[in-house]
C-alpha cells in the first residue's frame, strides 16, 4: 500500500534525452519528454487510466491488462503502460469498448478475491478496491469454482504479513525486490492457477533471503502483502514528512499517524518518494523499527542519586536541572574551569548538538566538547580538510549512478547503508565494475546478479599499504591525469607523493607480504580505477577505526586526485557516515578544536564572531576528546560530564578502563531515552526525547540537511534543545529560542556554509546539500567542481606504519568489528523492537580452519581475549572471514565487543583501532565473571514509566 | 594523563610526519598538530616529562618537536600549571 497521500504516475520517469513530445490524450494537448509511457503522459495531464500492475517506482509489466487505451491510426487496444508515446499520437483512455474489456479483466480479477471489503485491513487504500469501482463491478459474474482462498496466511515476518487469498499475482511484490531492493528473493512459482507469490524456495518470509526492507509491503496493490501495524492499529488518516533516525543515508519518510493531540500514533513510516537520498525506498530498520519510541524502558521522569551505587529518586524538572547545574558550578569550582566538559550525540539534531556545544563552550566555558564522530568518521574530517579543503563527502548518492567504477573500502552497505546499498546495486546490474577491499567476504562481493570484479581481501590493519600499493600502479604506468592534476593541485605536494608512491617499497609486489594480496590483483584493481572513466571510492569505518585511519583517508584522497576523480558527478571519495548526523553534529562545531564549520578555536575571527553573538569570552585552546576525558578523569582533573544521546561505555574501546574513568567522576548528567550504560554512572538522568518527538535538522553523509518533524509530543515533556536550555539557564547562561527553526537561524548567523539555510527552506525544497549560501542558495551536490574547497588540492605522503597491534602467540588471531543489517551500533534501539528475532545476539565468526584447531564447532560458546579484556559469545563458523582473522558485532551490552579492543587509536584524531585487536579464541562452558556482574545488575528493578500499553509492533 | 599514552601518541604522530624529506618542516608539523588539537593539560605534561627525562622513549623527530613547544612555552609564559582557572574568568 502506497504511502496515503501519494499520487502516483504509473510508471517510471523517462530517462531524459532533451527531447518533447507533443501528443493529444482525450482530446487534450498534452507534451511531456520523449519515451514517457502514455499511461505517465495521461497522469501529467490529469488523466487517470485503470491499471493494477503499473507503479511508476517500477518499469513498465503490463501483464493486469486494466491500462488499454485506443491509439488512433492503429489495431487492437495496446497497454499505456509499455507504450511510449509518439508526437502527433490521439490516445483514447474512454470508450465503450475499453469499459467492457476493462469490466471483464476485474472481473476475472475478483472472481478469485474476497469481496469483504469493510473488514480487510486495506479498505479504502486497495486499488483492486478502487479499479472495481471504476468500472462497476461490484461481485464476479463467474460462478465460484476452485479458489486460493483456503491458502495459509504466512505471519513469520514480525512486520508484515503475506495473506495469498488476497494476491493477485500482479508481480509488483517481485518485481520491487528485484528492482528496488535487489535482493530477488521473490519469485512468481507456478503456472496459470497454481501462479503464488513465493519467497526464496517457498520458504516462510523469516526463513527467507527476504531482508525485510518492506518495498514489497509498499508495492502491493492489495492488502495480500501489508504491515502488521496497520492490522493492528487502522489505517492511518493522515501523513507527515519527517527523516530517519538510523544510519547516515538519512532517508526521508511520510510517517502515517492516526488520532489527534496527545492520542496521536504513528501507524507506519513509508519511505518518501520524492526523498533526494533514497527515492522512496527504505529498509527494515527505517521502514519498521520504530517500536523503540514507544518502549516500555523509555524513562519519563527525571532522576538523581547522590552516589551510583545508590537507587535512582524520581524528582521534578526543576529538581534534577538544579541539581546536575549546581554539582557542575561545585566541581569547577573546585577543580577548576576545565574539569567539566559534554558530548554530543550523532543520533541528536543539529539543533541540540549546536545547542550542547554552545552550552559547554559559553556555561562551562570551556572547549571540553566532543561527540560520538570522535569514534567513527573524526579521521575523515581530518584526511579531507588536509587534502580536499572540507571535512565531507564530494558527492550526492546519485552520484553513484553515473559511475563506471565503484570502489568499496572498509564498508559494507547492505548491511551498513542498506537504502544506498540498493541504488548501487541498481548500477551495477547495469554494468558499472566493482572493486571491494575487505577482510571480509562482504555481500556484495557475491550476491545476486552481482559480482565483484576485484576483491582484494587484505589483513586488518593494512589499509595504507594498499592505498600505496594501488598508488604505485598508478604512477609508474603512467596513468595519472597529469593536466588534471597540473591545473587543479599543488606541484610541490604532488612531486613528493610521486617520489614517494613510486618507491619499489610500495610496489604491490612488495606489499603483498603485508597486506597478503596477490601483486596481480592490486595492479588490475589499480588499472580498472584509474582508466573507467568515472571512477568513485565509498569507504567507511574499515578505514577510519585504524591506527592510521587518517593516513589511509588521505591515500583515497590522493588516489582520487591523481586520477582526477573529482570535481563531477560519477567520481568523488565518499565516506559512508555510520549514524543519521554524524556530518551534522561534526558540522556544527561539536569537536573540542574547532567552532561550527571546522574552524579552529584559536582562530581570532571567528571566535569573536561567537563571543559578539553569544556574548562571553571563549577559550583560544583545544578542549580534550573524549578519550582524553577518560585519561583525565583516571588522573584526577576531569570530574564531571553532561552526556545527551550517546552510550560510550558500551561503544568506546576497553570498556573496563571506560568505566574505571566514569566511576571516577563526580557528576554525570545523561539526557536519553533509556538508562543505557552510561547511566550506570550518572548521578542525573534526564528523559529525552525520540526523532518522533522533536524538531530539528538531520544532514546525512552526503551533506544533505533534511527536516525531522514533530509528529507526537515528547513523552517526557521536553524536546532535548529544551532541556539544553534549563540547563544552561540554571547554569546563569539563558539562551532562549521557541522553537527549533530559531537554532537554526543562529546555525546559519555563526556557519557560512549553513548560511542560506533555514527550515522554510528545506521544507519548501525537501532538503538542502551544504554549502548553502548565497553562491549556492538551493545547495551543492557536488564538491570541488572546476577547484579545490582549499584552492589546489594538496597530496600527502602516506608512509604505512605498522599498527603495535599485532598477533602474538598468546594472541594469534585479529579480531575486527562491525555491524548488521536488522541492529543499529549499540542497539538501544534496535534491541527494544521485534528486529531481534533476526540477531538476538553477537557472535563470533571464525574460519573453519581456526574453529577445528580450538575444537570449535558452530553455536559453541567461546572466550575472545585481548590484552585488555575478555568475554564470552558464541561462534559462527564461517569461510566468509579468512584465516587468523575473527570478526563480531558489538550491538549487545551482554556481550559488549568492546571489553577485547584496546585503547590503540588513530595518530591524528584518536578515533579507536576497533578494526584490529590480538586476541585468542579458546572454546568455553559459561559466561565470562563481568558478563555474570552485568547480567545481574541489568535483573535489578528500575523506575520505568510507559506511557500507554504498545499497540504499535515493538 | 598516562605519560607512557602520551608519549606513544606523539611517536605515532611523529612516524606520520616522518616522510617529509625537510626534517626541520617535519618538526614544525609535529608541534603544530600538538598545539592546535592537544588540550593544553597534555602538552603541560609531555613538555615536563621531556625536561625531567630528556625525552626518553620518544622519537628523534618528537623529542625536537616538544623541545620546540617548551622553548615556545617559556618564550610566551603560556601554560606551565596544570590547573585551570575557575569559570568566572571565562564569563
Amino acid at each position: 500500500m502506497f504511502a496515503i497521500d501519494y499520487e502516483d504516475l504509473g510508471t517510471p520517469e523517462a530517462v531524459p534525452s532533451g527531447a518533447a513530445v507533443t501528443l493529444e490524450i482525450d482530446g487534450q494537448p498534452v507534451t511531456v519528454p520523449e519515451g514517457t509511457s502514455v499511461m505517465r503522459a495521461a497522469a501529467l495531464a490529469g488523466v487517470k487510466v485503470p491499471k493494477l500492475c503499473a507503479t511508476d517506482t517500477l518499469k513498465a509489466f503490463g501483464s493486469c491488462r486494466l491500462c488499454l487505451v485506443e491509439i488512433e491510426g492503429r489495431k487492437g487496444y495496446p497497454a499505456s503502460c509499455t507504450t511510449t508515446v509518439a508526437p502527433g499520437m490521439k490516445i483514447r483512455t474512454q470508450s465503450e469498448k475499453l469499459m467492457q474489456l476493462r469490466r471483464g479483466m476485474i472481473d476475472l480479477y475478483v472472481s478469485d478475491h474476497p469481496l469483504e471489503c469493510a473488514t480487510c485491513p486495506a479498505d479504502g487504500h486497495c486499488e483492486l478496491q478502487d479499479m472495481a469501482a471504476v468500472v462497476g463491478v461490484t461481485e464476479s459474474s463467474y460462478a465460484r469454482g476452485a479458489m486460493h482462498r483456503p491458502a495459509a496466511k504466512d505471519e513469520s515476518n514480525p512486520y508484515f504479513a503475506f495473506d495469498p487469498t488476497l494476491c493477485i499475482v500482479c508481480s509488483r511484490c517481485v518485481r520491487a525486490c528485484d528492482e528496488v531492493q535487489g535482493t530477488f528473493a521473490l519469485t512468481i512459482q507456478g503456472r496459470g492457477f497454481e501462479s503464488k507469490v513465493a519467497a526464496s524456495q517457498d520458504q516462510p518470509f523469516l526463513e527467507s533471503e527476504c531482508v525485510s526492507c518492506g518495498a514489497c509491503v509498499e508495492a502491493c496493490p492489495t492488502a495480500a502483502l501489508i504491515e502488521k501495524s496497520i492490522i493492528g492499529l487502522g489505517a492511518p488518516e493522515r501523513a507527515a514528512t519527517t527523516t530517519c533516525a538510523y544510519c547516515g543515508v538519512g532517508c526521508s519518510f511520510k510517517a502515517e499517524l492516526r488520532g489527534e493531540g496527545a492520542d496521536t500514533e504513528v501507524v507506519r513510516m513509508a519511505p518518501d518518494r520524492a526523498g533526494h537520498a533514497n527515492h522512496g525506498h527504505a529498509c527494515v530498520k527505517g521502514r519498521f523499527a520504530w517500536g523503540y519510541a514507544t518502549h516500555a524502558d523509555r524513562v519519563l521522569k527525571p532522576m538523581v542519586r547522590k552516589n551510583i551505587r545508590d537507587e535512582w529518586r524520581e524528582v521534578s524538572w526543576e529538581e534534577a536541572i538544579g541539581y546536575g547545574a549546581s554539582e557542575i558550578r561545585r566541581i569547577q569550582a573546585k577543580y577548576g574551569r576545565d574539569s567539566v566538559g559534554g558530548i554530543t550525540s550523532s543520533r541528536c539534531t543539529n539543533e541540540e548538538t549546536f545547542l550542547v556545544q554552545k552550552l559547554v563552550r559559553a556555561a562551562f566555558g570551556t572547549n571540553n566538547v566532543d561527540t560520538c564522530a570522535r569514534v567513527c568518521h573524526s579521521p575523515t574530517g581530518y584526511g579531507l580538510k588536509n587534502t580536499l579543503g572540507e571535512s565531507a563527502g564530494t558527492q550526492a548518492f546519485d552520484s553513484v549512478m553515473k559511475a563506471d567504477v565503484i570502489m568499496i573500502i572498509g564498508a559494507n552497505p547492505t548491511d551498513g547503508h542498506p537504502v544506498f546499498a540498493s541504488q548501487l546495486k541498481r548500477r551495477l546490474r547495469e554494468g558499472a565494475k566493482l572493486i571491494i577491499a575487505d577482510p571480509r567476504e562482504i555481500a556484495l562481493v557475491r550476491t545476486a546478479h552481482i559480482e565483484a570484479d576485484v576483491h582484494l581481501q587484505l589483513k586488518p590493519g593494512t589499509n595504507v599499504a594498499l592505498l600505496n600499493a594501488l598508488a604505485h600502479v598508478v604512477v609508474t604506468e603512467g596513468l595519472t591525469k597529469e593536466a588534471y592534476v597540473a591545473e587543479r593541485c599543488e606541484p610541490e605536494s604532488f612531486a613528493k607523493w610521486q617520489a614517494f608512491v613510486a618507491e619499489e617499497r610500495n610496489s604491490p609486489e612488495a606489499s603483498e607480504a603485508i597486506t597478503g594480496v596477490a601483486a596481480e590483483r592490486v595492479r588490475r584493481a589499480a588499472r580498472l580505477y584509474a582508466t573507467a572513466g568515472n571512477s568513485a571510492i565509498y569507504y567507511g569505518l574499515g578505514v577510519t577505526e585504524h591506527s592510521q585511519g587518517t593516513t589511509a583517508v588521505m591515500g583515497i584522497a590522493n588516489l582520487a586526485m591523481s586520477t582526477g576523480n573529482l570535481g563531477r558527478e560519477g567520481v568523488g571519495v565518499n565516506p559512508l557516515r555510520g549514524q543519521n548526523n554524524v556530518q551534522g553534529s561534526c558540522d556544527m562545531g561539536s569537536f573540542p578544536h574547532e567552532f561550527s564549520a571546522y574552524r579552529h578555536v584559536s582562530d581570532p575571527v571567528v571566535r569573536k564572531s561567537f563571543e559578539d553573538a553569544w556574548g562571553v569570552q571563549l577559550q583560544s585552546e583545544p578542549g580534550l576528546r573524549i578519550p582524553n576525558m577518560f585519561e583525565a578523569a583516571l588522573d584526577g582533573t576531569f570530574k564531571g560530564m553532561y552526556v545527551q544521546g550517546e552510550d560510550f561505555v558500551q561503544s568506546d574501546p576497553n570498556t573496563h578502563h571506560v568505566s574505571a574513568a566514569m566511576a571516577s567522576l563526580e557528576c554525570v548528567i545523561v539526557q536519553d531515552l533509556f538508562l543505557n550504560e552510561v547511566a550506570k554512572f550518572a548521578h542525573v538522568f534526564l528523559p529525552g526525547s525520540s526523532f518522533l518527538e522533536k524538531d530539528g535538522t538531520f544532514t546525512n553523509a552526503e551533506r544533505r540537511t533534511s527536516l525531522v518533524r514533530k509528529l507526537i509530543e515528547p513523552l517526557a515533556g521536553y524536546q532535548d534543545w529544551q532541556i539544553t536550555c534549563m540547563l544552561s539557564e540554571a547554569l546563569g547562561y539563558p539562551m532562549h529560542y521557541d522553537h527549533a527553526s530559531e537554532i537554526m537561524q543562529e546555525i546559519a548567523r555563526l556557519t557560512p556554509t549553513f548560511a542560506g539555510m533555514t527550515f522554510e527552506k528545506i521544507g519548501r525544497l525537501g532538503s538542502i546539500q551544504w554549502p548553502c549560501n548565497d553562491a549556492a542558495p538551493e545547495g551543492t551536490p557536488t564538491m570541488h567542481v572546476g577547484q579545490f574547497v582549499r584552492g589546489k588540492g594538496k597530496f600527502w605522503p602516506t608512509e604505512y606504519v605498522p599498527t603495535s597491534e599485532r598477533s602474538t602467540s598468546r594472541f594469534p588471531l585479529i579480531l575486527t568489528t562491525g555491524r548488521i543489517l536488522t541492529q543499529y551500533n549499540v542497539g538501544a534501539q534496535t534491541r527494544r523492537t521485534n528486529n531481534v528475532v533476526w540477531h538476538t545476539e553477537d557472535l563470533l565468526e571464525i574460519h573453519p580452519h581456526d574453529a577445528e584447531e580450538r575444537g570449535i564447532s558452530d553455536g559453541d560458546w567461546v572466550g575472545l581475549t585481548s590484552r585488555a579484556g575478555e568475554t564470552v559469545l558464541r561462534a559462527k563458523v564461517s569461510e566468509k572471514i579468512a584465516p587468523g582473522v575473527v570478526y563480531t558485532t558489538f550491538h549487545f551490552p551482554e556481550t559488549n565487543a568492546n571489553v577485547v579492543t584496546t585503547e590503540n587509536s588513530d595518530w591524528a584524531t584518536n578515533c579507536p583501532e576497533y578494526k584490529v585487536t590480538a586476541v585468542e579464541v579458546v572454546l568455553v562452558n559459561q559466561k565470562d565473571a563481568w558478563q555474570k556482574r552485568a547480567q545481574a545488575e541489568r535483573a535489578l528493578p528500575r523506575p520505568a514509566r510507559r506511557r500507554k500499553p504498545d499497540r504499535a509492533p515493538a | 594523563m598516562n605519560i607512557d599514552l602520551l608519549i606513544k601518541m606523539v611517536n605515532e604522530i611523529s612516524a606520520f610526519f616522518a616522510v617529509e624529506t625537510d626534517q626541520d618542516q617535519a618538526v614544525r608539523s609535529v608541534a603544530h598538530h600538538l598545539k592546535r588539537y592537544w588540550e593544553p593539560r597534555m602538552r603541560v605534561q609531555i613538555i615536563a616529562y621531556y625536561e625531567q627525562r630528556q625525552g626518553a622513549g620518544l622519537v628523534e623527530l618528537a623529542k625536537r618537536a616538544v623541545a620546540q613547544l617548551a622553548a615556545e612555552s617559556k618564550a610566551t609564559g603560556t601554560q606551565t600549571a596544570g590547573v585551570s582557572p575557575k569559570p568566572d574568568s571565562a564569563r
